[in-house]
């Protein structure tokens, strides 16, 4: 049921660069970790697409990086404001994993602390977890996860990886994914694409799937790579193969005029 | 009548969002499928959207073996928008087409890349098309033209039952490295920029033709669909505006009548062809043969 639902803003926190923005649940379900949500940005025409940080009994919190101008507006609410939300959408991580390993890159940490949640409340603890940041100021975000193990650039997550094989499930800029979906085949990955509606509308968020050209709001954002989802070449990839001398810097992958982040 | 704008809505996704239209328009159905074009497909600018989706579509025969008939579950009557790179394409989907049950009308959408949008090129395809079907056809035209009202006389003169005005506007974002943001280059424009556009549009085509009209281009609030009738529109469309709100037909309906009421008009349609100064009779009559 594609409904939209309106929250009130409970808080909104900087953490580092980013802003943790908090909503007041009301009616909405949280859905799995990995699906997201479509958040009204104020002032703006199109809603943002954000998967869920943080779920309480009270709250729904989303980790927002202010790099345009619909998520600057988003990070200035104030509490009190209001907002409409739509979701949860989409495909989620599947939680049925022996050995999680949970993988993030700079804002791509934003599901993680919701699924590492989930993870533990699902009998096997807290799972191990490695986060990449490009500077110590990106990651104070790390915060959001206890116990992870942080590296700055120029070192990357890919460094950290343990040779024992685990079930790795990550989010972050398409390098990591890409390095990761070669380095560990089975990964579940959350992809992120421009998206206008996010429930299968206007066929904007389109990736290519196995040569064919899917829908990341409907098919995804989390795909596994070798699975029945195949693996992805996204927009922004594809974009990067004709013209990788603009390329945005890694982490920051959505340069065009507003955020995307599955 | 509330319907969406083509390919602003995926009935098969979101069967609850069709079910609160009056009627389902399609994405373009082309003969064969069409990918659609390499992403980033979607831009935001400061007052619309660009998208350059690139016609993505399963093919007619796909739509007609697997579409089709989940769309006629829905139990809603089914506009069907037909695209084509030439006159003979669009004429033979309007042919296969014909025998089908459950379409509402075909919608052709004049406005497709590489398709020649000149008066000339749209009465041939019309024309094809009024050969082929019995089906009402309604004409969606591109209001990027000096002379909409002669567009319109054109396509009403080749046998079109109805006008669709309007289709985006081409328009172009930059992303922060100045390079274009679509993958394509430029795209369609639309959202609440388009909305005089539109009325416009419509305007000059009620002006010119006696054809009912489905008037769409950002309408956001009841009165935009007002003023839209007031103009000429017998019908009105959503299009973003399903993106970014997915109830909206049930908010716009009461705001709509709200707005006629406030005007002490007894129904949303008998405020057709105000903004143009006719008849209260022939608003009646063409009121009522439009009338649900």
């Amino acid at each position: 049921m594609v409904r939209r639902r309106l929250h009130r803003v409970a808080g909104a926190e900087p953490i580092g660069p980013y802003t943790l923005l908090r909503l007041e649940r009301g009616d909405s379900e949280p859905g799995e970790p990995g699906q997201f949500f479509m958040l009204e940005a104020p002032g703006r025409v199109l809603p943002r697409p954000m998967s869920l940080c943080l779920a309480t009994r009270a709250e729904l919190a989303f980790l927002i990086d202010p790099i345009g101008p619909g998520t600057s507006a988003l990070c200035e609410l104030e509490q009190g404001e209001e907002l409409h939300l739509l979701g949860p959408l989409g495909h989620g991580f599947d939680l049925a994993v022996e050995r999680p390993l949970l993988v993030g890159g700079g804002i791509g940490l934003a599901p993680l602390p919701f699924l590492s949640k989930r993870l533990a409340r699902a009998g096997k603890g807290r799972p191990p977890a490695i986060l990449g940041f490009r500077s110590e100021w990106h990651a104070e975000a790390a915060a959001l996860l206890p116990d992870a193990e942080v590296c700055i650039e120029p070192t990357f997550v890919t460094a950290l990886l343990p040779d024992e094989r685990h079930d790795v499930l990550a989010c972050g800029p398409e390098p990591m994914l890409v390095a990761l979906r070669v380095l560990v085949p089975t990964a579940q990955l959350a992809w992120e694409s421009p998206m206008a509606c996010g429930y299968g509308a206007c066929h904007g968020c389109v990736v290519e799937l196995d040569g064919e050209l899917r829908r990341l709001c409907v098919d995804g954002p989390v795909l596994r790579h070798g699975g029945t989802h195949g693996s992805p070449t996204s927009p922004l990839l594809r974009r990067a193969g004709t013209a990788s001398r603009t390329r945005a810097p890694a982490g920051r992958a959505g340069d065009s005029a507003w955020s995307v982040r599955p | 009548m509330l319907l969406n704008a083509s390919g602003c809505l995926d009935a098969l996704s979101a069967p609850e969002v069709a079910r609160s239209l009056d009627g389902y328009v399609t994405k373009t159905i082309t003969p064969e499928p069409r990918e659609g074009n390499p992403p980033v497909r979607i831009a935001e600018t400061r007052a619309g959207m660009l998208n350059s989706i690139g016609l993505a579509n399963p093919g007619r025969e796909r739509f007609l073996a697997q579409t089709l008939p989940r769309l006629r579950d829905l139990e809603l009557p089914i506009w069907v928008s037909v695209g084509g790179f030439s006159v003979g394409e669009y004429a033979e989907t309007c042919a296969a087409l014909d025998g089908e049950d459950g379409i509402a009308a075909i919608e052709l959408n004049l406005s497709c890349p590489n398709v020649d949008e000149a008066p000339e090129g749209a009465i041939e395809i019309v024309a094809a098309c009024r050969e082929a079907t019995d089906l009402p056809l309604y004409a969606k035209l591109s209001p990027a033209t000096w002379n909409m009202a002669e567009h319109a006389r054109a396509v009403e003169f080749a046998g079109a039952d109805g006008l669709s005005l309007v289709n985006t506007l081409r328009g172009l974002a930059l992303d922060r490295n100045l390079r274009p943001t679509l993958g394509t280059g430029g795209g369609g424009y639309s959202g609440p920029a388009l909305k005089p556009v539109a009325l416009a549009a419509v305007y000059a085509c009620a002006n010119a033709v006696e054809l009912p009209i489905v008037g769409m281009g950002g309408v956001r609030t009841g009165l935009d669909a007002l003023e839209l009738i007031a103009a000429g529109a017998s019908s009105v469309a959503l299009g973003t505006l399903l993106f970014t709100e997915p109830e909206a037909p049930a908010r716009i309906r009461v705001e709509l009548a709200a707005e006629a009421a406030a005007r002490n008009l007894a129904h949303p349609l008998a405020a057709r062809r105000m903004a143009l100064g006719s008849s209260p009779e022939s608003v009646v009559r063409i009121g009522n043969e439009f009338r649900k």
